[in-house]
């Protein structure tokens, strides 16, 4: 079988398509799933980083400066280092270092830092006299978060959390590369290692349209919710 | 009734500390409008957040009606704020709301049912004329009709108090008339106390009876905004009172100065009129027993809440005896005279 010259990307014959559907299921799955989980954990530490910024109290300043610390530092290890990195606790916690289930806990640990700092920064970008406006009503500190930061940055929070899927899918593309399963491990090893292009080719138009298909829904959200403008 | 007693707010900055607010004693009655001007950092806007706790004095204390609201924090704080509505230059309205969501934020704030507080908004959102609009969002509606639910949020828990923060000063003149028009309407339906501060002298003379004069975190001069029109005693005061009563009181000196250089013989007179003889025709019964040639250089008339006052220059020329008559007549008259060439 001819696998080298541009015509083998097009042999579609050898394109096994119920793993092609087994495996784009996998990626959508692990996508979706770690999208839930840093989108529940980014606004909960880009919250705790937001509300623990200018405080005078010295723990409450411990506590910003660690949870920076945390943030800071999982955003910097290149993601295909920080699943090797993880791999004995992986291990711990999922029971196993294959499959989707397995590339969780990296997939996490690396998105939600990076999400929180888009939420910090979609709090920090609120006009400050609307908080205000609500402090001088009598609004207790919660209050403020339910009704006032939290509806106020939605479209800054649904745009960030649009872009950090869309490099999650990449990330999932990565972890297959080392058995998570799912498009990547598809192109990886039945596409790349066994010199089948067309494979390759099909896993990426699909994670191509995944990618497009989460844009197209984070836009529309967006445009939604976002009353600014008419 | 609010009560401001030796209050002094010291801000720590690397320059060394500054003194946005020193030793000042105010006392505002229930039901007043009083207003507080003064220009960009003089302290004015500090001293009306202590009203609602949003800043504490470094020393003295703040009371309204016998509760020390300087001393509150936390729970008791929260609940006093329930009571003190307040407005803003920049609206603050929550743009992700309606205007009704918008008025009811305040009394879902203050733990009230979704139901009584649909239907006090739709109740507020009339009173300030804006029935029609509840389902606008505030980018869809013009700098006047944001402030008016400005206004129905700050009084949606029946507040004693309205604060109103330069709640006009971005706004364009016909605007500015409207909003202050509803304050007034408001403090007159509702009996309500209404402490606005703004650097125009026109909103504190269109709808305030009390004014404070701040400069440097001091207030310089305070009492019946009549009185302090009449006779502005600070030079921070006349500035403001003269930019309000001659607005071009700068090309009247000019034009003061070009007369005197065109008629030397000329008397020129500066009459202030307040009250009831601003209603008079005092002018025409003067000339009428003074006959004088008589040149009006500029003069303006205002309406204030406690009655009108109004400024005229005039050049009356003609002979000596007539012209120290009609001054005298004047005088009889109780109009405040200035002769202006006689140095």
């Amino acid at each position: 079988m001819n696998s080298q010259g541009l015509s083998s990307y097009f042999q579609f014959s050898n394109v096994d398509w119920g793993n092609m559907f087994s495996a784009t299921w996998e990626t959508v799955w692990m996508t979706v799933g770690s999208m839930i989980i840093v989108a529940i954990l980014g606004l909960a530490l880009g919250l705790l980083l937001f509300e623990t910024t200018n405080s005078h109290n010295p723990l409450v300043k411990a506590l910003n400066w660690l949870v920076a610390l945390f943030v800071n530092v999982f955003r910097s290890i290149p993601f295909i280092i920080l699943i090797v990195l993880l791999l004995p606790i992986t291990q711990k916690l999922v029971g196993t270092i294959i499959g989707p289930r397995a590339a969780l806990p990296s997939l996490i640990i690396s998105a939600a830092p990076f999400y929180a700092r888009m939420v910090e920064l979609a709090f920090h970008e609120l006009d400050h006299g609307v908080v205000e406006a609500a402090e001088s009503m009598g609004a207790t500190r919660w209050q403020i978060i339910r009704k006032v930061l939290l509806p106020e940055s939605m479209p800054a929070l649904v745009s960030g959390i649009t872009v950090t899927t869309i490099s999650l899918i990449g990330y999932t593309a990565m972890a297959g590369a080392i058995g998570a399963g799912g498009l990547g491990t598809l192109a990886y090893q039945d596409g790349f290692q066994s010199n089948n292009n067309a494979i390759t080719l099909v896993a990426t138009v699909i994670i191509v349209i995944i990618v497009f298909i989460f844009q197209f829904i984070g836009d529309w959200a967006v445009r939604r919710i976002d009353k600014r403008a008419n | 009734m609010i009560e401001f007693k030796d209050v002094t707010k010291t801000f720590d900055a690397k320059q060394g500390s500054v003194h946005a607010v020193q030793d000042v004693n105010l006392k505002i009655e229930d039901g007043h409008i009083y207003g507080i001007v003064g220009y960009s950092g003089a302290g004015k806007s500090t001293l009306m957040r202590m009203l609602n706790g949003l800043e504490t004095p470094t020393s003295g204390s703040v009371n309204i009606d016998g509760v020390e609201i300087s001393a509150l924090s936390g729970a008791p704080l929260r609940e006093q704020r329930h009571k003190i509505g307040m407005i803003f230059q920049h609206f603050n309205l929550l743009w992700s709301r309606t205007v009704l969501e918008n008025i009811m934020f305040p009394l879902e704030i203050a733990g009230k049912s979704k139901a009584e507080a649909k239907q006090k908004a739709e109740h507020l959102a009339e009173l300030v004329g804006l029935a029609g609009r509840e389902t606008a969002y505030p980018s869809e509606l013009s700098g006047g009709q944001k402030q008016r639910v400005g206004i129905a949020r700050a009084l949606a828990n029946d507040p004693q108090i309205l604060l109103s923060d330069e709640a006009t000063s971005a706004l364009d003149p016909q605007t500015t008339d409207e909003v202050l028009d509803l304050l007034l309407s408001i403090n007159q339906k509702l009996h309500l106390t209404i402490i606005l501060i703004t650097h125009e002298m026109h909103v504190i003379r269109k709808i305030a009876d009390h004014v404070a004069v701040m400069e440097d975190g001091k207030i310089v001069e305070k009492g019946p905004v009549l009185e302090v029109f009449k006779r502005p005693k600070q030079a921070v005061t006349k500035r403001f009172v003269n930019e309000e009563v001659t607005p071009s009181l700068n090309d009247t000196t000019v034009v003061v100065d070009q007369l005197l250089a065109k008629y030397p013989n000329g008397t020129i007179v500066k009459l202030t009129f307040h009250g009831d003889q601003a209603q008079l025709p005092i002018v025409s019964e003067m000339l009428k027993q003074y006959p004088l040639d008589l040149n009006i250089i500029e003069g303006g008339i205002h309406q204030t809440q406690e009655g009108a006052i109004g400024s005229l220059y005039l050049q009356l020329t003609g002979d000596k005896v007539q012209i120290d008559g009609a001054l005298a007549y004047l005088q009889k008259m109780r109009v405040e005279t200035e002769v202006l060439n006689r140095e």
